[in-house]
């Protein structure tokens, strides 16, 4: 069943078009009235707040039509909502103030108990009007489901579009994209910093493959390895002090370790196969990794001072990219299954693992800061498109793009 | 006068520093009995006092060393099989022309350009694409050029040769590129 949970009438409908594909059974109904003032703002926050929530897969939005003009000082009636059989309403407002820049308000109401749960303000120049409406959606995911929203985060993500690549920073949405890195040759392998505020990834724009990190708010940007051969993979330890890189300095492609300042890199792995794609568990001691040493690409584990590895993934011939839940519990990667490239998880304590997509060409997941969502590429309709999915892989969302592949997705930190 | 001084303090607030959420505790409502939310204040990230917490600075990147020509009349392509990175050996003269090159001419220098089609991941891709080149720079060095005039490379998926998904683009774009620099 395909469900087009849309919002905002008129030339906004397509910006926040969400595509969910299948219905979860516990989804929480709930009724975002349109804010007081936001005809007059360039964002429509309450349509904003509204596929924030339900892209989570843990809301379903209900219609507000007919609503009578509410914000947050109302004590709104609220009996028709329960007849629409709204759980929640959130109400609120956005006005401007003095110094040009946009108080917005929200409240949420209980409709079943007809109690208030409280509300919120937010000031903020009109750039960062998204980033009001994302904070609210975060307030109300929390207070409804007792877990951290992800929606005022952040995720990179690159386009091609003819012979240009860019490397984009935008809201978790997919919306708001701003270009950190524009070139003439591929960039691939974006990562944030556990801070948020830098990106790693590997650049061709000197007709090889060598790893940059990049301060995004001010474009400062430093080669950290650019080594003889080619340089890539870069993944943050969580302190970040320090990120293991895939180098071939010594010939074949093995995995490395780099102080975030640069100079001299320390290896990891011995062997005479590929070591690739490492990433570091939460707690740093351990780092996943991609090797072929026994025939076919696997997933390893190692520690995260190097040493011996454990193989982690023993289903079928190819099995790539991986990523881990924050909380350590899940581990999400790209499988060839009969020619297609396939997403999964597993779930390390039982090693059981669930396929997730009905598409052939998935790559790159990256898991949401509070581990509810997967983020990853993949083709749909000839084009690289982006999505989300929850881990039941029941509530997809297509993200919008900018034109062109979109391709290289990764999730970036809570903001601090 | 309650909104005023409501508003005083969303104000202090946000000049504090951030775009930080502000509880409505001081809005009147009238039969008010809910709580307010508690809990972590959902605030910007606090980078830029007073201004945008979203603002990403554009930085254009500019391509690097063009080619230079090497010797005349001779392909600079070699092709592979599927999952493999052994030189056939109809390209074992080109190997060996440029290897003469090479040789006569010592303060010259070559990258090979490893690369793969389209199927798989781009980093995995990638190191396959540099065991294409190291077969091609290890050839070289047999025949006796100079570790140091001879960089391998890859580009994984990324540059394919030809567009398409069938068999026939996938076995051109299954190669190595010699470029000198």
């Amino acid at each position: 069943m395909a469900l087009l949970g849309a919002a905002a009438a008129g030339p906004a409908l397509a910006q926040f078009r969400v595509e969910v594909t299948g219905v979860g059974l516990t989804q929480l109904p709930i009724a975002i009235a349109p804010f007081r003032g936001e005809a007059d703002v360039p964002q429509k926050i309450a349509a904003i707040v509204q596929a924030d929530l339900e892209r989570s897969g843990q809301f379903r939005g209900i219609d507000p039509a007919g609503s009578p003009v509410l914000d947050e000082t109302s004590r709104p009636d609220l009996s028709p909502w329960r007849q629409k059989n709204a759980d929640s309403l959130a109400v609120g407002s956005v006005s401007r103030l003095a110094d040009g820049r946009f108080d917005v308000r929200y409240r949420l109401w209980d409709v079943v108990k007809g109690q208030d749960l409280g509300g919120r303000s937010f000031v903020v120049p009109a750039i960062d009007l998204r980033l009001a409406a994302h904070h609210i959606a975060d307030a109300i995911y929390e207070k409804l489901t007792g877990d951290k929203g992800v929606f005022s985060t952040r995720i990179a993500y690159v386009t091609k579009a003819g012979t240009r690549y860019n490397l984009w920073v935008a809201d978790a949405d997919g919306e708001n994209a701003q270009s950190a890195l524009a070139s003439p040759e591929p960039i691939i392998s974006p990562a944030w910093s556990a801070s948020g505020s830098q990106l790693a990834y590997v650049s061709f724009e000197s007709r090889k493959p060598v790893v940059y990190v990049h301060e995004i708010a001010s474009g400062n940007r430093r080669l950290i390895a650019n080594f003889r051969g080619s340089n890539s993979a870069p993944a943050w330890a969580p302190d970040g002090r320090s990120l293991a890189v895939t180098l071939t300095r010594e010939g074949g492609s093995q995995i490395y370790t780099i102080a975030a300042t640069g100079g001299e890199p320390r290896r990891l792995t011995q062997s005479g196969s590929i070591d690739t794609e490492p990433v570091y568990s939460v707690d740093g001691r351990s780092i996943y990794f991609v090797s072929d040493r026994g025939g076919s690409p696997q997933i390893y584990r190692m520690s995260g001072t190097g040493g011996e590895a454990q193989r982690v993934t023993f289903t079928g011939t190819y099995n790539i990219s991986p990523a881990l839940s924050p909380d350590g519990k899940w581990l999400a990667y790209i499988s060839r299954i009969n020619g297609a490239f396939k997403l999964q998880v597993m779930e390390l304590a039982t090693s059981n693992v669930q396929s997730l997509t009905e598409t052939t060409a998935d790559e790159s997941p990256s898991f949401a800061p509070n581990g509810r969502l997967i983020i990853y590429a993949t083709r749909q309709g000839g084009t690289e498109a982006l999505m989300t999915t929850t881990l039941d892989g029941k509530i997809k969302a297509r993200l919008p793009g900018r034109g062109g592949d979109i391709r290289e997705p990764d999730w970036g930190p809570f903001r601090r | 006068m309650k909104k005023r001084v409501f508003l005083a303090f969303a104000l202090a607030a946000a000049l504090a520093g951030c775009a930080s959420g502000v509880k409505l505790d001081d809005v009147p409502v009238e039969d008010k009995q809910g709580t307010a939310i508690t809990g972590q204040t959902p605030g910007g990230t606090g980078t830029t006092p007073g201004g945008s917490a979203t603002r990403v600075e554009p930085v254009d990147a500019t391509r690097g060393a063009a080619d230079a020509a090497g010797p005349a009349g001779v392909g600079r392509i070699v092709y592979f099989d599927y999952d493999s990175n052994v030189i056939k050996p109809e390209f074992q003269n080109v190997i060996e022309a440029h290897a003469r090159f090479l040789r006569a001419n010592g303060s010259r220098h070559v990258v090979i350009e490893g690369h793969t089609d389209e199927r798989g991941g781009r980093e995995y891709n990638l190191a396959l694409g540099q065991r294409r080149s190291e077969a091609v720079r290890r050839a070289l060095e047999l025949l006796g050029v100079k570790d140091s005039q001879v960089e391998a490379v890859s580009f994984g998926k990324e540059k394919p040769a030809v567009a398409g998904g069938d068999e026939t683009a996938f076995a051109r774009n299954r190669r190595a590129e010699i470029a000198y620099r």
